[in-house]
């Protein structure tokens, strides 16, 4: 019997692209994953397509845009129905689990409509076999609360562990803008939990007990998605020594006096500096009460340094399922990705959290992939730009499956060469958001270099306004140049090729049913 | 700065005599057999109590049950809810079919847009029973 390759799918939830090693990061040792890098491929421009969790990954699993799998911002749930790697796989004889993070329905829900939610309450198996291509689900998100399977199990388990998590919530059910630790924080807590008992190394426990379930001829594919380095930033206190943040260097892209913040923000689009004023909340994401000028050069560093713990946490829970691979045998025949669903501001430009702003911050990802030893990979790095929509024609290909035709995606590229063969020329990220009266809409295209992005209109937009960024030049998007008449031939070819390139619109909108 | 407080706003057109609509919606005993995610529904007087599919008990405070206009007001009177009035009208549309609307407003705001959402899919459920029924 021919034996396939298996695949782990490994995602984080807001992590940088500069928190790893070998893209650079300085904060976080993160031995596993740079050997990943160092064995396989390393993507340096890899972009999402929607830079907020619920369309993010609705694109990992769809293969699509978020216009087109239609989960056009959080609070919109992925249609049961919609398309699906996970069953691409199912159907072509893989075992199939997701244990961790999902996120393709809304969080907030008293009612228990959505299946993922009351899926904590019946077990791991769901209703009639399987979701979403998954035959397996264990859930878990950022915190204690709620109904999903990790939460359920610190309460019976651990009960006293409960209350040390950062309560994510505050009593308006808004984002909670609570500061701690040391600085006064937004999102910080101290956490005694035990290490073992987070939520990290849960997702790696759980992990390793459904491969532990499987046959040895048994192929499989695993998204193990982790909740962290996403707020609130409460790692195990015990771990929280390892990166003192009073050593933490300010990060290059926070400007350092609020004059110069300032000046950068007022170059850009209104939204950003009436943000950072406290004037104008657009989305769900960052803490409503939270007023971005009021962050300290110290709260910045104390988030990197609590960001970068999680960071290694997830690096070395990792590390303990590519040990339990290769103790099943199975090392030489698994591929690995791993990667994110959006960034983290975590300081650039004297913000944190996320939200419509279309800047290396949150678009940047970290994507390594890891071919499975046995096919005979060559390390390389890509410059060219990808997109997570190329990450399930890639787990196709990996399978030996032809990648279905609703897969707007393509295969990653190998190398540069190949990118380059196969024309990987640009890659799009939408952002869209309606909420309590205010929106907010932005397309963007990076290419040869650029990025440019266009606002529709809007609360607080005409449809005029737009971002131009030359990234070699200006690696930090600080100086925009979308009013600059000696790039205006730059703008027009790119928005031209932005808005040839759309992807086509889900009829109708899905409605929004949750804030998150 | 956001908003403390939300309104939100949802409709179905339902091929069914207005009537036939209220009998279901606008009979405040019988929320849990039309609202997807509210398993328990109890009426003693003007306090209506619902629990939810996650296990949350919900006190409520009928306010307006008029079979003329077919409106039914309630409010949330639990404690977590600041401010609350959910709204349901159920208009004759002339041709045989009716328009249901389903109003939340409340602080905080969240509050709104999660009943809204429910409710929302509440309608399209009571499309699809009264519909189904022909």
């Amino acid at each position: 019997m021919t034996t396939r390759r298996k695949i782990l799918l490994v995602t984080t939830d807001q992590q940088r692209y500069d928190t790893l090693g070998c893209n650079g990061g300085i904060l976080a040792r993160t031995p596993v994953v740079d050997a990943l890098a160092a064995g396989g491929i390393r993507y340096e421009r890899a972009h999402p397509q929607a830079a907020v969790c619920m369309p993010s990954r609705s694109t990992i699993l769809t293969g699509q845009h978020p216009a087109t799998h239609g989960v056009w911002m959080n609070g919109v749930p992925l249609p049961e129905d919609a398309p699906s790697v996970a069953e691409v796989l199912r159907r072509a004889g893989y075992r199939t689990a997701l244990v961790g993070k999902s996120h393709f329905e809304p969080y907030l829900d008293p009612f228990l409509r959505f299946p993922e939610n009351a899926l904590g309450r019946t077990g791991t198996t769901p209703a009639g076999g399987v979701h979403r291509g998954f035959e397996h689900l264990e859930l878990a998100t950022h915190g204690p609360v709620g109904p999903l399977h990790y939460a359920r199990w610190l309460a019976e388990h651990h009960p006293e562990s409960v209350g040390g998590f950062y309560r994510v919530l505050d009593a308006s059910m808004q984002v909670n803008a609570e500061g701690g630790g040391d600085t006064g924080a937004p999102q910080v807590a101290v956490n005694p939990i035990e290490r073992g008992w987070y939520h990290t190394d849960w997702v790696a426990d759980r992990t390793i007990a459904w491969l532990d379930s499987l046959g040895s001829a048994d192929d499989w594919f695993c998204w193990m998605s982790f909740p962290d380095p996403h707020h609130p930033w409460d790692p195990p206190q015990s771990e929280v020594g390892r990166i003192d943040w009073r050593d933490v260097p300010l990060p290059a892209g926070y400007p350092q006096s609020a004059a110069e913040r300032e000046r950068i923000l007022d170059a850009k689009p209104r939204h950003w500096r009436l943000w950072y004023d406290g004037e104008l909340v657009s989305n769900y994401e960052a803490p409503a009460a939270w007023v971005p000028a009021t962050l300290t050069a110290d709260q910045v560093r104390e988030v990197n340094a609590r960001n970068a713990v999680e960071c290694e946490l997830i690096d070395e829970a990792l590390g303990r399922v590519l040990a339990r691979i290769a103790e099943r045998g199975w090392g030489d025949d698994v591929d690995v990705v791993f990667t994110t669903d959006h960034g983290e501001l975590q300081g650039d430009f004297g913000l944190l959290f996320k939200g419509p702003y279309h800047v290396d911050a949150l678009m940047r990802l970290p994507l390594v992939w890891r071919p499975a030893p046995s096919s005979g990979p060559v390390p390389a790095v890509v410059a060219r730009p990808v997109g997570l929509l190329d990450l399930a024609p890639t787990f196709c290909a990996i399978a030996g499956v032809e990648p279905p035709g609703w897969m707007q995606g393509r295969p990653l590229p190998c190398d540069d060469d190949d990118a380059g063969a196969r024309r990987f020329e640009r890659v799009l990220t939408a952002w869209d958001s309606e909420l309590f009266g205010v929106d907010v809409h932005l397309r963007t295209v990076t290419r040869d270099g650029w990025v440019l992005t266009a606002y529709l209109a809007g609360t607080v937009h005409d449809g005029t306004e737009g971002e131009l960024y030359d990234l070699a030049a200006d690696p930090l998007q600080q100086v925009n140049l979308w009013d600059d008449p000696a790039r205006r031939a730059v703008r027009e070819d790119l928005l031209g090729d932005l808005w040839d390139h759309q992807p086509p619109q889900r009829v109708p909108r899905l409605r929004v049913e949750a804030p998150v | 700065m956001t908003a403390a407080r939300a309104s939100v706003r949802v409709e179905s057109r339902i091929a069914r005599p207005a009537d036939e609509i209220w009998a279901l919606v606008g009979d405040p005993t019988r929320q849990h057999e039309w609202f997807p995610g509210i398993v328990g529904c109890t009426v003693d007087g003007d306090v209506r109590t619902i629990t939810t599919g996650a296990g949350l008990v919900l006190p409520e405070r009928l306010l307006t049950v008029d079979r003329l206009q077919r409106r039914l007001q309630y409010r949330i009177t639990a404690p977590m809810v600041r401010e609350h009035l959910g709204t349901i009208d159920v208009h004759d549309l002339g041709d045989g079919t009716s328009l249901v609307v389903y109003a939340t407003d409340a602080e905080p705001a969240v509050v709104a847009l999660v009943i809204g959402g429910a409710a929302a899919n509440a309608l399209e459920h009571v499309r699809d029973l009264l519909e189904g029924a022909r």
